[in-house]
């Protein structure tokens, strides 16, 4: 069986969680592939091999400069077409899941998205799916070759092997519609403060703190366990914190240790960005709230009196 | 200006939702909801319209009872429905929705077809890009504010890293995310009127979806099991008495995350 991995690259760095994907498709074996499309991303492709890439197929030219997803269909029928991929996985993302559902359209190709785990079982490609709010767990398959399939993010962990890639040019013939959109402007925050996708913690917040001001109940906390301030979309919409905060659909996907949201009601565009974390706390003064169905610890409470009186306890037992 | 809005209906989410063990489906025999998301796109198109002139058309795959979520699009003011319905659909994946639906779509040949974020039955975020690719349009997603100007749109896209401004010659394809907007609820007149607003529903002949391409047939995916979700482990859940930061720092401690 031969599987393609999709490489996001940001900033000239492969993601981590795509990274996580090509561990996993190596460890299913067959023959295994990456492929990194762009601009001057040789050494970005290149990089994939001490993560155990033994072969990336290349698509470098101006044209893919801009981390659009159409002009990347085309590119990937092209590799699709030269590398004879049965398997084509990526990590989820805004762009790898427009890239996914264009591809399937393109060679109509099945498409199973939100899959926590894939296996092989009697030579099939079988993935896991947890569905309706992770209510049921769904063995997914396939009737077509290729296969295309967006792991959930944070389903893998990147394994580092050392080792080198042999790197493949692939020339693509870009459809006219594939380059209609075009970006005009780019406003990517830099994080200040300790990067969320690193943290061993995370103290988030939501709505339910109430003003900008709020939030300095998430960073006394935060600064209490040592660990970093994230922040819901709706809160970041409303300026209360910065973009590079943002975890969920729209934002970074964190697998912290530890995740405490205060104030956050925990809807799915949420969830997906937090829901691979170790243990989910909650304080949250709606007992309703759909966080609590899936936190290991729920407060029902005032976060204003909560949290806190948590953070004072907190520094009391690490002075 | 003609805009065309993809809506979903699906299960109520404050009711129990269940995948049928005897079809693997999903079962839609309860009370149905208009996708929340869907509305965002909805309101969006209705603003674009007041701003620009023009006609909303509101267009869905989905059982005959689908009509209702669509009447309540016309009651926000959307001008008219069109609704595919087809026993020979059911159990339709992205491959074969896509295509049904990109055949409905150049049927209504829209300015603009606007995208909800996500639908919650099936949590998925990828329709639009599907359906783009088949009608070979532009495409712009995840879209958190939106302009037109003349025969162009430019959109807001929000992404890991921040915001991306992308322009899009029309026609072209939309997703919104529900950050663009707050929707208007339907007014009593809006109601009333909405029931006498053209509400058409087509087979999938009448599109010309061939009966290979739909269903299970034309999918290329397949449910293989169900099975129920490992157990989360022993959930915790108190009411603030004075005392839950203690217990919760206990609980902490017992799991050694302090």
């Amino acid at each position: 069986m031969s599987t393609l991995v999709f490489l996001e690259h940001h900033g000239g760095v492969i993601q981590k969680g795509a990274l996580g994907v090509l561990a996993r498709a190596l460890a299913l074996g067959g023959d295994v592939a990456g492929v990194v499309v762009g601009h001057g991303v040789a050494d970005a492709a290149a990089s994939a091999g001490a993560f155990g890439a033994t072969t990336v197929y290349v698509v470098d030219d101006p044209a893919f400069e801009a981390p659009l997803p159409q002009p990347r269909v085309d590119a990937l029928e092209a590799v699709v077409a030269a590398s004879g991929a049965e398997n084509i996985l990526f990590a989820s993302s805004v762009l790898s899941a427009d890239i996914a559902a264009g591809l399937s359209a393109r060679l109509d190709a099945g498409l199973n998205w939100d899959v926590t785990d894939v296996r092989i079982e009697g030579g099939q490609l079988i993935g896991k799916r947890p569905a309706l709010g992770d209510t049921v767990l769904v063995d997914v398959g396939w009737t077509s070759t290729p296969r295309i399939a967006l792991v959930r993010s944070g389903a893998f962990e990147p394994v580092e092997t050392g080792g080198s890639a042999t790197l493949h040019d692939v020339a693509v013939t870009l459809q006219d519609f594939s380059t209609a959109a075009q970006i005009v402007e780019q406003a990517h925050e830099q994080a200040s403060g300790p990067s969320i996708e690193d943290a061993d913690v995370i103290v988030a917040g939501g709505r339910g703190l109430g003003t900008a001001d709020g939030f300095r109940l998430a960073e006394e906390l935060a600064a209490a366990l040592g660990g970093a301030v994230a922040a819901t979309r709706a809160v970041v919409d409303a300026g209360w914190y910065p973009y590079a905060t943002q975890v969920g659909q729209t934002g970074k996907s964190v697998s912290p240790k530890l995740y405490i949201a205060l104030g956050i009601s925990g809807a799915i565009q949420h969830k997906v960005g937090m829901q691979n974390s170790g243990v989910i706390v909650a304080i949250n003064k709606d007992p309703n709230a759909p966080i609590f169905d899936f936190a290991d610890f729920g407060v029902v409470g005032d976060l204003n009196q909560v949290a806190p009186k948590l953070a004072e306890l907190v520094r009391a037992r690490t002075a | 200006m003609k805009i065309a809005v993809c809506v979903k209906q699906v299960p109520d989410t404050t009711s129990v939702r269940r995948l049928d063990p005897a079809t693997n489906r999903l079962d839609r025999s309860g009370e149905g909801a208009i996708n929340a998301t869907d509305i965002n796109a909805v309101e969006e198109a209705l603003r674009i319209k007041e701003a620009h002139g023009g006609e909303v058309v509101v267009v869905s795959l989905g059982p005959a009872k689908a009509l209702d979520s669509l009447r309540k699009a016309l009651a926000m003011g959307a001008d008219r429905a069109l609704l595919v319905s087809d026993e020979a659909a059911a159990g339709s994946d992205l491959v074969a929705t896509s295509y049904a639906l990109a055949k409905a779509l150049e049927r209504e040949n829209a300015d603009l077809v606007l995208f909800g974020q996500q639908s919650s039955d099936s949590d998925g975020a990828v329709l639009w890009s599907a359906v783009a690719d088949r009608l070979r349009r532009p495409l712009v997603s995840q879209v958190a504010d939106l302009g037109i100007d003349g025969a162009t749109v430019t959109g807001k896209r929000q992404t890991e890293f921040g915001y991306d401004v992308i322009t899009a010659p029309l026609p072209a394809i939309v997703a919104v995310s529900d950050a663009i907007n707050e929707p208007r609820y339907p007014s009593l007149k809006g109601i009333m009127g909405a029931k006498s607003k053209p509400a058409e529903t087509l087979s999938l002949a009448d599109i010309g979806v061939e009966p290979e391409r739909a269903g299970t047939r034309g999918s290329r995916t397949t449910v293989l099991a169900l099975a129920p979700p490992p157990p989360k482990g022993d959930q915790v859940k108190i009411e603030d008495d004075g005392s839950a930061a203690e217990q919760l720092v206990d609980w902490l401690v017992g799991r050694k995350l302090l």
